[in-house]
Formats: structure tokens, C-alpha cells, sequence
């Protein structure tokens, strides 16, 4: 009976601790989190430029978003950028992956080199891009010269910067992903390699048949970070080209700050969030469904 | 012949990735004359060029305001997110569900929907222009408390019990018992959280426009977009070298922990 008391007593004793503990959170979520959701669901009804009063405006923002040509160029570039990044970055990601998972010496060197950009700013690597990338005598281009090729205009030709970008990018990135296809990798049971070796199988389709359905999570974590990654584009167009040429670069979080921060309009940019968040989200789930399906198949 | 060919493709990779940083390096000390030759060495090498950005924008402040910025952001980073993945795991409370499936939701939440009504409530509470601004909205994160819940939830009950039977209260065995044992994913968490604090840089571009309060990855940003930096690149290479410099010597000691950081968060995905 005693011990029973102990017991409850200990356990209402540990409730008002845990709330004391998570208090400061709570606080922070209802600011942060809760208040911002609610707010931005607000926003999206209204003209605003933060200064004056706001005014209701009811579905405007959502009939000006459907008629505006630069949200459809800010949703064409990201979809452009996702379609080069994406594939690059899993092509790269796997090669340099399979290769570290083999017994080489200096697997750690390598491994650091590569991870390097990712934790440099993009800030730092845009810079330095666009010396990679200028016309005149950029890296490239001087690589190119010398080999008796003609100059390619990397950032200067509205078709070509935003594949520049996404090329950049993904140079940035793909230590991340070469490390998360690492994991992958060891955590395929040997077994499954031995027995198709005894059944006849050469190495290409131990790859195809064994390699890439088990690398089935690693995929979809690349899948769809690279595509929250690529929504979320900003700093490296913001620095390098500043949305042009012909506002070619003109990236989704650039076009929303743009929005906010130049023009003052603050309800629109909101709508721009609200739309391309659920955007996000949608392109996300789907690219999960159709991934695990495959899975399923394979 | 198969190990060669991937010594020579590992070795490629490895150029591709060190070059460009090396050049930048090397370019930051070359006279503006030489920075488009592809050698990494000059016979003309000089401080002039770092000079001359230290003159024009106050970079040693700009560096001082982001240690503190990323330092005070990442010591709240983990005493909270421990505070409350401690609670989540190993303490019984009313709400303790609905707090947790409240966190895993943040976390889906796309920054794009919540940014412009954040920047609205730091202006709305007179923060901008100042570092609380800049720290605020990253002071818990939701992503921290998950990752130390997962690692709480492994620490055996009956350890706490006999902490608690020698009368520890549980903030002090948070602290004095799991801290101890939870030192690499509290190094993970801590160094995750700086390394995205210190290259942030959307956040301030929004909330600071006083020079003196600038954080680094901003202030080069604004000089070398702003037209500050003119067309000298030797000066804009300068800038992106100092301040890929802390991260990389940080970098240097805590590789492993850096990687692991950002293994966890595909926790993300």
C-alpha cells in the first residue's frame, strides 16, 4: 500500500516536471510555429505592406497568383532545376558511393574531400562558381580553351543558367548523399550478393536486381531532400545571377522574397509561400507513393 | 586494373571537389593580375587583397557577431531540445502525445509557409536590428528534440530510478547522468546546429540592415552583390575564403561528427 503511494505520488511528481520542462517549448512553438501557421492563413486573404492597415482582399491573391507570368517561370525553373539536379545528383551520388564502399586505401580522405562543400556556405561556393562559370576567363572556360573548344556561356545564356545552377548545386550537395547511399550500401546483407553470385549472376545484374531495389530508402531520402532542397533555392541565384537572365533563374524562395522584401507585398508573398508549400508537400507524398510502389514491384 | 581505374576516378573526384576551394585560397593571395591562371601558386603572393576587404566592411565585427549569434543559437539548441526530448522519453505528463505528434508536424511544415508571418512578428516585437531577432526563431528546433528523444529512449529506466532514489532532482539527472552518456549526440546536435546557424543567411539578409549588426555569410554576401567589392575578384575571393575559413578548421577536428549531423537529418525525409 505504501509502495503504491509512493508510486502515484512519484508519478504526479514527475507530470509537474515535465511540464516545467517542456514550458519553455510550448511558449516557443505557440510564437514560432503555431501563431506563424495561423498568421500566414490570414495573410493570404489580404493587401499588407506591413506599415498601413491590412485590407481584405478575399481570393484576389490567389487569382493574381494564377495570372502572374513570373510565378509561372518561378515554378518552370524549379521544375527545371529538380529535373537536372535530381538525376545528376543520384548518378554521381551512387558512383562515388559504390566506389568508397570497396576496400580502398584513404577511404576517409576521399570521403572528407567530398563532404567538404556541404558544410561551406553556399554563400562561399557561389562565389566561387561564378568564377568557374564567368565567360571571359572562368575556370571552365580556360579548361575549355585550351583544349581547342569554343567558350560556353554558362550564366549569361537564359537556357543554360539554371541547369548551371542545378550543376553547382549538386556539386555543393552530393556529400550529403554519397554519405546517406553509404549507409545504404552496409546495410545490404552480404548473403544476398553471395547466393546470386552462385546462381549465375554477373555484376551488372547483382547491381540492377540486388544493389538498387535495397537502396530503395537511401533513394527516396535523396529524392526528397534534393526536391525540398530545390524549392528552397535562394542564396545561389540571389548572388550569382539575381534571378536573370531574363529572369531565368528566378527560383521560387528568390520570387517570394522579392515579393516581401522589394516590392512590400506581403499578403502576395504569403500566397507565394502558402502555394509553394503545399506544393512541396504534395510533390513529396508523391514521390513517396510512386518510390515505394516501385519497391513493392521490384 | 579494376583498383586502378577506381584510384583514378576516386582521385578525379577528389580534384574536383579540393581544386576550386585551393584556388579560391591560393586566388585570395595572388596579385589581380595572375587569379585567372589555373596554377595554384604565385611567385607575387600578398596580404593586399584581405587588406583592402578589411578596409571596406567591417568584417572582424561581422565575424564576431556570428559566433555569437551561432554560439548562443546552438547552446539553446541543446539545453532545450534535451530539456524536452528528455521529458518526451522519459518522464509521464498530461499532453505528452499530443505535444510529441505536434513537433513531428513542425517538422513537416515548409519554411516558405511560415517565413513571411516570422519576419512579421520580429518586426511586430520591435526585434529587428538586433541579435535576439536573429536568434529567436531558431532557438528550439524540433529536429533536436527528436534526435535526442531516439537516443534518451534507449537509456536503461532503472538508472534514472536509482539516480532518483539517491534524492537527484531531474533537471540534475538530465544533466549529470544522460549528458555524460549522450555526449556524442549531444556533439552531433550541437555541431549541426552551428554549422547551419553560422552559414544562415536568408534570416538576416531579412532582419538586420544595420551594418554593425551584419552577420559574416551576410556582409560578404552585400559586398560582393552590392557592387562594394567592384570588379576586383582578387577582394571578392578574399571575402569567400575568410569565411569558409571557421567552419572548415572546425570542420578539420569534427569531421565524423559533421557527417553524422548530417546523416541525421534525413530524419527529415
Amino acid at each position: 500500500m505504501t509502495v503504491r503511494r509512493d508510486q502515484s505520488s512519484q508519478k504526479s511528481g514527475f507530470g509537474r516536471t515535465g511540464h516545467i520542462f517542456v514550458f519553455p517549448y510550448v511558449v516557443f512553438f505557440l510564437l514560432f510555429a503555431a501563431y506563424p501557421l495561423v498568421f500566414s492563413l490570414i495573410l493570404v486573404f489580404h493587401r499588407w505592406n506591413i506599415v498601413t492597415p491590412m485590407e481584405w482582399v478575399g481570393f484576389k491573391n490567389f487569382v493574381r497568383l494564377l495570372n502572374d507570368p513570373l510565378f509561372a517561370k518561378a515554378i518552370g525553373n524549379t521544375l527545371l532545376f529538380l529535373a537536372v539536379h535530381i538525376p545528376l545528383q543520384i548518378v554521381v551520388a551512387l558512383l562515388f558511393a559504390l566506389l568508397l564502399n570497396t576496400r580502398i586505401a584513404a577511404r576517409g580522405a576521399f570521403r572528407a574531400i567530398f563532404f567538404l562543400p556541404v558544410v561551406v556556405s553556399g554563400v562561399v561556393v557561389t562565389i566561387l562558381w561564378q568564377q568557374v562559370y564567368a565567360y571571359d576567363n572562368g575556370i571552365l572556360n580556360a579548361i575549355a580553351l585550351s583544349l581547342g573548344l569554343p567558350r560556353v556561356p554558362w550564366i549569361i545564356d537564359p537556357s543554360m543558367a539554371m541547369p548551371s545552377i542545378a550543376l553547382m548545386a549538386t556539386w555543393k550537395n552530393v556529400g550529403i548523399y554519397i554519405v546517406l547511399f553509404l549507409v545504404g550500401l552496409q546495410n545490404i546483407p552480404k548473403e544476398l550478393y553471395e547466393s546470386a553470385s552462385l546462381d549465375g549472376a554477373d555484376s551488372i545484374r547483382r547491381f540492377f536486381y540486388i544493389t538498387i531495389p535495397m537502396l530503395n530508402p537511401s533513394m527516396i531520402l535523396v529524392v526528397v531532400l534534393s526536391t525540398i532542397g530545390g524549392f528552397s533555392l535562394f542564396i545561389e541565384p540571389y548572388v550569382m545571377t539575381g534571378g536573370g537572365p531574363m529572369q531565368s533563374t528566378l527560383s521560387a524562395m528568390l520570387y517570394i522574397y522579392n515579393q516581401a522584401f522589394y516590392f512590400g507585398h506581403m499578403g502576395y508573398a504569403a500566397t507565394l509561400g502558402f502555394v509553394f508549400a503545399v506544393m512541396i508537400l504534395a510533390v513529396v507524398l508523391l514521390q513517396k507513393r510512386l518510390l515505394e510502389r516501385e519497391a513493392v514491384v521490384a | 586494373m579494376k583498383t586502378l581505374g577506381r584510384y583514378i576516378l576516386l582521385f578525379s573526384g577528389g580534384v574536383i571537389f579540393a581544386y576550386p576551394f585551393l584556388w579560391m585560397a591560393v586566388g585570395a593571395l595572388k596579385p589581380e593580375a595572375e587569379i585567372h591562371d589555373l596554377a595554384l601558386w604565385s611567385s607575387h603572393l600578398s596580404l593586399a587583397s584581405l587588406e583592402k576587404v578589411f578596409a571596406k566592411v567591417p568584417l572582424a565585427r561581422s565575424f564576431l557577431n556570428s559566433v555569437i549569434v551561432s554560439a548562443f543559437t546552438t547552446l539553446s539548441v541543446i539545453f532545450f531540445g534535451s530539456m524536452v526530448g528528455y521529458a518526451l522519453a522519459k518522464l509521464q505528463f498530461k499532453g505528452r502525445q499530443v505535444l510529441y505528434a505536434a513537433i513531428l508536424f513542425t517538422m513537416m511544415v515548409p519554411f516558405q509557409l511560415t517565413l513571411i508571418p516570422q519576419y512579421i512578428l520580429i518586426v511586430k516585437l520591435g526585434l529587428t536590428d538586433s541579435y535576439l531577432g536573429l536568434i529567436a526563431p531558431t532557438m528550439m528546433s524540433a529536429l533536436s528534440i527528436v534526435i535526442f528523444r531516439q537516443f534518451f529512449l534507449g537509456i536503461p529506466d532503472a538508472l534514472l530510478d536509482a539516480a532518483r532514489i539517491d534524492g537527484c532532482s531531474e533537471l540534475r539527472i538530465l544533466f549529470r547522468v544522460v549528458w555524460p552518456l549522450a555526449r556524442p549526440t549531444v556533439l552531433t546536435v550541437a555541431i549541426l546546429t552551428f554549422m547551419t546557424s553560422w552559414n544562415e543567411v536568408l534570416w538576416p539578409l531579412l532582419v538586420v540592415r544595420e551594418r554593425s549588426l551584419m552577420t559574416m555569410p551576410q556582409l560578404v554576401t552585400i559586398f560582393v552583390t552590392g557592387g562594394e567589392a567592384e570588379t576586383q575578384l582578387g577582394v571578392q575571393l578574399a571575402a569567400a575564403t575568410m569565411l569558409a575559413l571557421p567552419v572548415t578548421i572546425l570542420y578539420a577536428f569534427f569531421q565524423r561528427y559533421f557527417i553524422d549531423s548530417m546523416v541525421s537529418t534525413g530524419l527529415k525525409g
